[in-house]
């Protein structure tokens, strides 16, 4: 019975409510955490995962010499090498390397196989495409995303050094 | 020519007040998303515009140049007429608001009875969408629109009995003069439980949160304008927060003295804002109320139907009836300071 009673002025003073109201608007004042995206980014580990590139030795040459590692291993089957010698001075080179975007699962296998670290997972996960083909990254586009970012990839790939 | 002069006047001041309420309308969407984000911690809305102050008319040019659909199987005369009815009934509610001594569209004598009806014919706004969506989810949100207004309407209006035999008027302007004498003499403590149970029915009478079962977003899509676009939507939208503004009125006009100011009667705090016209006291008051619908709708998860029915009939209309007998008690006794 006092229980009962109890129960019911607890009910009846909205002691609960006025509890839980305290709590929203004790977070109203809080620090705002969010995170302004294009403006302010939230920081990136160097081993971050996002679109692929391929790199160039500093004289020029491309690093890639069609081994084809990273397409056997590639568990996404999203790599497609073609390779002939090259017209110059005959050595191993790729005529075709597409990564299909929509089939990578961005594991990261391949930056991993690749013996001559001719393959990488940059930094960049914010890319888009506007039209049909544009998710197959082709070898040129590839090499752009190379000589654009090689300063970025060398960064990481620097501060990595030991652990590899 | 007299008669002319009193129309463009009287127009006048419909559309003073309509430019007043409409703006309010368009910018509490925005306040309320950004109260909601800070309890969230987060920011709201601030891309459109300095802190945002823009995006309710981005949002309103995005509603007027959406594309009005129409069910195949709706009924469609109905389905158009509904979001008027909601629309002008919001509206309507507003005609008999006095917003100083003196300063109302219409100082009707029986003005609490008008703001009855018109606050119990809005509810058909809601019904019709509902019906005449001819879908599921509509119609389930009507049907619970139907029972818990039809619920929270009477206890709404035994409140208002209590209010009525303390003034001993229906009159805004009369109503409000009865409280005339500080912060202790408004209504609401001798009338707490009254003010309690007004205050929670017209959260559910507005269908806000924790009584939104007739929207319910997350159990039947949109409920009763699930099938409704562009500004149709706009529509149910602006009388939801035309309401929601309306009744935080009621409830200042009711219980917190209106346009009174909350110092009368303390010495030199009394004198220091005499300056400040009525409206504003007015104004603040039915903001605290706004902000508590935003509040509450931030804290609370929503009710269980159940829950809703138990609360509706087996608390408030109980209390309220009590209540009103205590009052009677009390008026017949002259209890000062409230009742001479």
């Amino acid at each position: 019975m006092l229980r009962k009673i109890k129960q019911y002025l607890k009910s009846i003073s909205f002691l609960d409510l006025l509890k839980g109201m305290s709590v929203t608007q004790r977070y109203f004042f809080k620090r705002k955490v969010t995170i302004q995206y294009p403006e302010e980014q939230t920081p990136t580990s160097p081993r971050f995962r996002g679109i692929h590139a391929l790199r160039r030795y500093p004289n020029g040459e491309e690093r890639c010499i069609a081994c084809k590692l990273c397409e056997a291993v590639c568990p996404a089957l999203a790599i497609t090498i073609e390779a002939e010698p090259h017209e110059d001075n005959g050595t191993r080179r790729t005529t075709l390397y597409d990564i299909d975007l929509f089939k990578c699962v961005y594991c990261g296998f391949c930056e991993e196989a690749c013996p001559v670290d001719a393959i990488v997972l940059t930094e960049m996960a914010d890319y888009h495409f506007e039209n049909r083909g544009e998710h197959i990254l082709t070898k040129d586009k590839l090499l752009a995303l190379g000589d654009r970012y090689e300063k970025e990839i060398a960064q990481d790939r620097d501060v990595e050094k030991v652990y590899r | 020519m007299d008669g002319l002069m009193v129309l463009a006047l009287m127009l006048l001041k419909v559309l003073a007040l309509l430019v007043i309420l409409v703006v309010a309308v368009l910018y509490l969407p925005y306040f309320e998303r950004k109260v909601l984000a800070f309890m969230h911690v987060r920011v709201g809305p601030n891309r459109m515009g300095p802190w945002g102050l823009l995006q309710p008319v981005a949002d309103m040019v995005k509603l007027l140049n959406k594309e009005l659909i129409f069910p195949t199987a709706s009924n469609r005369y109905l389905f158009v007429i509904a979001p008027m009815i909601s629309f002008g009934t919001a509206l309507m509610g507003w005609a008999v608001v006095p917003f100083d001594q003196g300063i109302v569209l219409s100082n009707i004598n029986a003005g609490v009875l008008y703001t009855l009806a018109i606050s119990s014919l809005s509810v058909y706004g809601v019904l019709v969408a509902g019906w005449a969506s001819n879908s599921k989810y509509a119609m389930f949100g009507a049907l619970r629109a139907a029972a818990q207004s039809i619920s929270y309407e009477i206890a709404m209006s035994f409140a208002l009995v209590g209010v009525m035999m303390a003034a001993g008027s229906l009159n805004f302007q009369k109503i409000v003069q009865a409280q005339n004498g500080g912060f202790w003499h408004w209504y609401w403590l001798p009338l707490l439980p009254l003010f309690m149970t007004y205050w929670i029915s017209g959260v559910a009478e507005t269908n806000r949160a924790p009584f939104d079962v007739a929207e319910g977003e997350s159990e039947i899509v949109a409920g009763f304008h699930v099938e409704y676009s562009g500004i149709m939507f706009a529509l149910f939208f602006f009388a939801e927060y035309a309401n929601m503004i309306l009744i935080s009125a009621l409830i200042a006009l009711f219980f917190f003295g209106g346009w009174l100011s909350p110092f009368q009667g303390i010495p030199y705090l009394d004198r220091w804002f005499a300056w400040v016209p009525g409206s504003i006291w007015l104004l603040l008051k039915l903001s605290i109320f706004v902000y508590c619908y935003l509040w509450f709708r931030a804290t609370f998860p929503r009710f269980r139907y159940d829950q809703i029915m138990r609360l509706g009939w087996k608390v408030l209309i109980p209390l309220t009836l009590v209540w009103i007998v205590v009052v009677a008690l009390a008026v017949q006794f002259h209890l000062s300071p409230w009742f001479k």
